[in-house]
């Protein structure tokens, strides 16, 4: 796209972008860590990822300033108010990720400091690539929006379905190890949490996703690209 | 909308000697919209405005081609008396210009001039009624004997409006009309338009794209004598269709 004849607009959406993919780098981090954390297991570093959330939360308000700024007095129109708007909501979902981060590092003592240690719980060892994989949806869904670029989004959110069937799979082998192990079902209730969070990241992702086709194209991303997210999880199937 | 177009412009070129100013423009006018004509000075948008009333006569070299329709009557058709189309598609200038006459006589002058009123009674009736409908009635009820070039500039555009509107037009023609006024003075201007909207079919010039977003239906976009994009307002504005147009209202324009 040509640059703005008035140049400081295009260094205010510059900077706009930067917030967002730097806000994006830190919930992917904050995700890995998570996990990382809760496999070791290392207390320690998931209290390093809770009190990192706060960073994210900060660029999410520093997001809003700006973009209020950009709209009072640059008037952004067509693709630049698709994008700007796109940038506040997409900040708001990013930092909700955080969140979910935040909440499986808290889970790690609870689950740790129980009788018999969570990491003899076998099923955690296929948390991390389910973690690898809504984390790759978040960076997915962020590239996206780097690059302007419609198709993309729709690959990420054509891809959550894929995340919804690890979520189911996870959950049933998570229930028939609290039937064969009845004395560890408070600790892995916990990792049927963290395994719910991931779904729900993958969700974000695909809200991200959708955002960024609006944007970059100007139409809603249609319905039969849509459908994939809004598949019941298992949970609440039953 | 289920009436036919107020006007129809058929593949309308405009030349200023051999230069083409406007390039086989197709455009409508519905009867109960505010369409707005955008484009980088020079795109043809004022000429464009001027053939939908013939002003463009007033210019020796200027020629039209193609076909303008109102309610389906060809405006160029060598029977078309032009003093009446004028009384039927009024204009708006850029710069209030009130005849240097008493308000009451700026208004009465058009109802005067095509025989609208009978007696002075009626003529009062139509002075308050365009001068209520042009906002401006409360403003001047006490001093109608004075000079309209005694208003402000604000007021002065709403007498020109109600000027415009004394002789009952189908049709008004605005070009910038708030150029020269304050940002107080375009405000009531706009909310004028939105009153007069639905009485009258109105087309606007205006430089100034937020004026453009906030007070029509339809938006068309001019670039080099062509009509690049004509769509509803809040398309161009949120997701034009055509790269030029978007280029144009995100402030690209090179």
């Amino acid at each position: 796209m040509v640059d703005h004849t008035v140049k400081a607009f295009d260094a205010d959406i510059g900077q706009l972008r930067g917030l967002i993919s730097q806000m994006g780098g830190l919930a992917e981090d904050a995700i890995a860590q998570a996990i990382l954390a809760l496999q070791r297991p290392d207390p320690v570093l998931a209290r390093k990822v809770d009190a990192d959330d706060k960073a994210i939360d900060a660029i999410e308000r520093e997001v809003e300033r700006l973009a209020v700024r950009i709209i009072a007095l640059r008037a952004p129109m067509a693709v630049d108010l698709r994008e700007v708007v796109a940038a506040m909501k997409i900040a708001s979902v990013v930092e909700r990720i955080g969140d979910y981060a935040k909440n499986i590092a808290r889970r790690v003592p609870m689950i740790e400091g129980a009788e018999g240690g969570g990491h003899r719980i076998e099923p955690i060892s296929i948390l991390p690539s389910m973690a690898a994989m809504a984390s790759g949806m978040v960076r997915q869904a962020l590239d996206a929006f780097a690059a302007r670029d419609p198709d993309a989004a729709v690959r990420v959110v054509e891809s959550d379905k894929a995340l919804d069937d690890f979520y189911d799979s996870i959950f049933r082998t998570l229930v028939t190890y609290m039937v064969e192990n009845p004395r560890t079902i408070s600790q892995v209730a916990h990792l049927l949490f963290v395994a719910k969070n991931l779904e729900r990241i993958g969700d974000h992702a695909t809200n991200v996703a959708e955002m960024v086709y609006f944007a970059a194209s100007g139409s809603q991303m249609a319905d039969h690209h849509r459908g994939g997210t809004l598949s019941q999880s298992a949970e609440e199937q039953r | 909308m289920t009436f036919p177009p107020k006007i129809q412009a058929r593949d309308v070129s405009v030349f200023y000697g051999d230069t083409r100013a406007i390039d086989h423009v197709s455009i409508d006018v519905a009867q109960d919209n505010v369409v707005a004509f955008i484009g980088p000075s020079g795109c043809g948008k004022s000429t464009f405005l001027r053939t939908l009333n013939r002003m463009n006569d007033t210019v020796a070299s200027a020629r039209v081609d193609g076909q303008i329709l109102l309610d389906g009557e060809d405006i160029y058709a060598p029977d078309m008396d032009v003093v009446q189309l004028r009384a039927r598609v009024g204009m708006v200038f850029q710069k209030p210009n009130p005849f240097p006459k008493s308000i009451y006589e700026n208004v009465a002058y058009g109802p005067r001039i095509h025989g609208l009123a009978a007696a002075r009674a009626d003529l009062d009736e139509m002075v308050e009624r365009s001068l209520r409908r042009a906002g401006l009635w409360d403003e001047v009820k006490d001093r109608l004997d004075d000079s309209g070039t005694a208003l402000s500039g604000g007021q002065q555009q709403r007498l020109c409006i109600a000027r415009a509107i004394a002789v009952d037009p189908e049709v008004i023609l605005m070009d910038e009309p708030c150029s020269a006024l304050d940002p107080i003075a375009t405000a009531k201007i706009e909310e004028l338009i939105h009153e007069l909207k639905g009485r009258y079919a109105i087309v606007i010039v205006t430089h100034n794209m937020q004026q453009a977003a906030r007070v029509s239906q339809q938006t068309a976009f001019f670039h080099l004598g062509q009509l690049v994009e004509f769509a509803p307002t809040s398309d161009i504005f949120t997701n034009p269709r055509e790269e030029r147009t978007r280029d144009y209202i995100t402030g690209r324009y090179g």
